[in-house]
């Protein structure tokens, strides 16, 4: 079943549209991503399903319920961590955890909680003085304080030491496994490729692509990398006449090809051939970064 | 109205040493440094047989409500829409507007205690008469504090940022505190400078209050006046007043 829908959304501001015909539904208890360069529409599109913007059309779906007309109760069943939101510098942590907990009519236990996201030695810490990662685990926290059955994070690692954002990570995976569907906005494509099952690609207000982190790599033109240094000079022509060949990079004499595996055997044979030898021969898979580019390039 | 979200904002007011000072201490601190100068506390014939002293204590009165509701309190609230306080409270269950009533309730039983501190101590210290007619000083004192803090909520909903809610606060701030007899008590303005005072939220409260504090009913016209300025004032604020 769907926890959310939005189908044909449309967002514009003063006359540019932002968002302009999103449609995705999100399963329970996956990781679903919305992948984008900045100013895609992502964050636009999140606050929709929010209930914190009003489309101009399209309709939007938490659980069957209208997040604009039935806000209360799309806010009981949806916890939200905003991009670039604080709270008050004064307010404890623990302060902060009662306060939200006392917005919803069954909260989570909110002890268990702040040991799991290893803030329980800050309970007694002012907002103003936590660090980077202490406020987003925090923001994690207050998402979850009212047992929402999913959680809609905002670039939550942005700004974070690549330590924090590891660690981050974890977290979010422990969330899906104590059953909480997961909406995550990001553009760090090595957040997505390894936390998301699915990935809506968005650019210029549209969904690019929708698949699984690997059916994006797969369906990019070149999903195999080889880069040799060669220990004479190929024929140009040869090279561009390889099979499934995508692109064609020199770089200080090292040459670097993607394309598929076709592409590689083929690059072998033709230094078989003329008796050349590769040296750092390296075949790898392409990246989502590669697929990501590949997708937004299309549609510019 | 949310009693969480209340008991959070006074517990977060506690914490504010600036605020506690400059709204519950200061005015009655101003009314003990003026009742310490001997003259202060002789009779004047000019100001009706009243003594500097006694006309000050309206003026202590309505200052903590001033700086309360025109500088504290419209900084607190940008604050939170310019820090998405605001915001992150629209995704939960509770309305932002608990808080924005949470912050009004705060600062208008902070004006009210720092009111009763002053005429205690101008009592206790100075032996300032207590109000002769006090429901009328307390239907005065509670209309000044609904047209302050209406005003305030006016500032917050005009300002973008913290900083611009900082300016217009101070630029208010001023007219307020003359118009309420910081510089000069209104018994003491000329006739016509009195009137046209007597239009402005606090000049008509002061003039209520004094009213009141000698044993009359306060004025209704006075009464009319703060109640035209909270209304035509709340009308304002929640027609500018933006989320984020």
């Amino acid at each position: 079943m769907s926890v959310i829908e939005v189908t044909g959304l449309r967002k514009s501001y003063g006359g540019r549209p932002v968002v302009d015909g999103v449609s995705f539904a999100v399963e329970e208890g996956e990781i679903f991503g919305i992948l984008g360069p900045n100013g895609a529409g992502k964050t636009t599109t999140v606050e929709c399903v929010e209930g914190l913007r009003i489309p101009d059309a399209g309709r939007v779906r938490v659980a069957g319920l209208d997040p604009v007309a039935d806000h209360e109760q799309v806010a009981r069943v949806l916890g939200a961590q905003l991009q670039e939101s604080e709270l008050q510098a004064k307010l404890t942590v623990r302060e902060a955890l009662e306060l939200y907990a006392a917005f919803y009519p069954h909260p989570a236990d909110w002890r268990p909680l702040a040991e799991r996201l290893g803030l329980t030695a800050k309970l007694t810490t002012r907002f103003a003085k936590l660090s980077g990662g202490q406020k987003q685990r925090l923001f994690i926290a207050l998402a979850l304080i009212g047992g929402p059955r999913v959680v809609v994070l905002d670039e939550l690692t942005t700004g974070l030491d690549p330590r924090a954002r590891r660690d981050t990570w974890q977290l979010i995976e422990d969330v899906r496994a104590s059953g909480v569907t997961v909406l995550l906005v990001t553009h760090f494509m090595e957040e997505a490729q390894r936390l998301c099952d699915r990935i809506a690609v968005i650019d210029k207000g549209r969904v690019a692509a929708l698949d699984t982190p690997s059916g994006l790599i797969r369906r990019s033109a070149g999903s195999t990398v080889i880069s040799f240094t060669p220990s004479a000079p190929l024929d140009e022509g040869d090279l561009n006449a390889l099979p499934a060949l995508a692109s064609v990079e020199h770089k200080d004499g090292r040459i670097t090809l993607s394309g598929t595996d076709e592409t590689v055997n083929a690059v072998i044979t033709l230094l078989a051939r003329g008796h050349i030898t590769a040296h750092q021969l390296r075949v790898s898979d392409a990246t989502l970064d590669d697929a990501f580019l590949d997708l937004t390039e299309v549609t510019s | 109205m949310n009693t969480a979200v209340l008991r959070t904002e006074l517990r977060l007011f506690r914490r504010e040493p600036g605020a506690l000072f400059w709204i519950l201490a200061f005015p009655t601190l101003l009314l003990v440094i003026l009742g310490s100068i001997p003259s202060f506390r002789r009779h004047h014939a000019d100001l009706g047989g009243l003594r500097t002293v006694d006309v000050y204590v309206p003026v202590a009165v309505l200052l903590g409500m001033i700086v309360g509701a025109l500088q504290s309190m419209p900084q607190n609230i940008t604050g939170y829409r310019e820090r998405g306080i605001l915001r992150r409270m629209s995704t939960t269950p509770v309305r932002p507007s608990a808080l924005l009533s949470a912050q009004m309730l705060v600062y208008g039983a902070a004006a009210l205690v720092s009111a009763l501190c002053a005429l205690a101590v101008g009592r206790l210290a100075f032996d300032v008469r207590l109000p002769e007619q006090p429901y009328g000083y307390l239907i005065a004192l509670l209309l000044a504090i609904l047209a302050a803090l209406a005003l305030g909520a006016v500032v917050s909903a005009l300002s973008r940022t913290t900083k611009i809610a900082g300016a217009i606060g101070s630029a208010v701030f001023f007219p307020m505190m003359f118009c309420a007899g910081v510089w000069l008590p209104v018994q003491a303005m000329p006739d016509g400078l009195a009137r046209v005072i007597g239009y402005t939220p606090f000049g008509a409260a002061a003039q209520a209050l004094n009213r009141a504090a000698a044993g009359d009913w306060p004025g209704w016209a006075h009464l009319a006046v703060l109640v035209a300025w909270t209304v035509l004032l709340t009308a304002g604020a929640s027609r500018w007043f933006r989320w984020e």
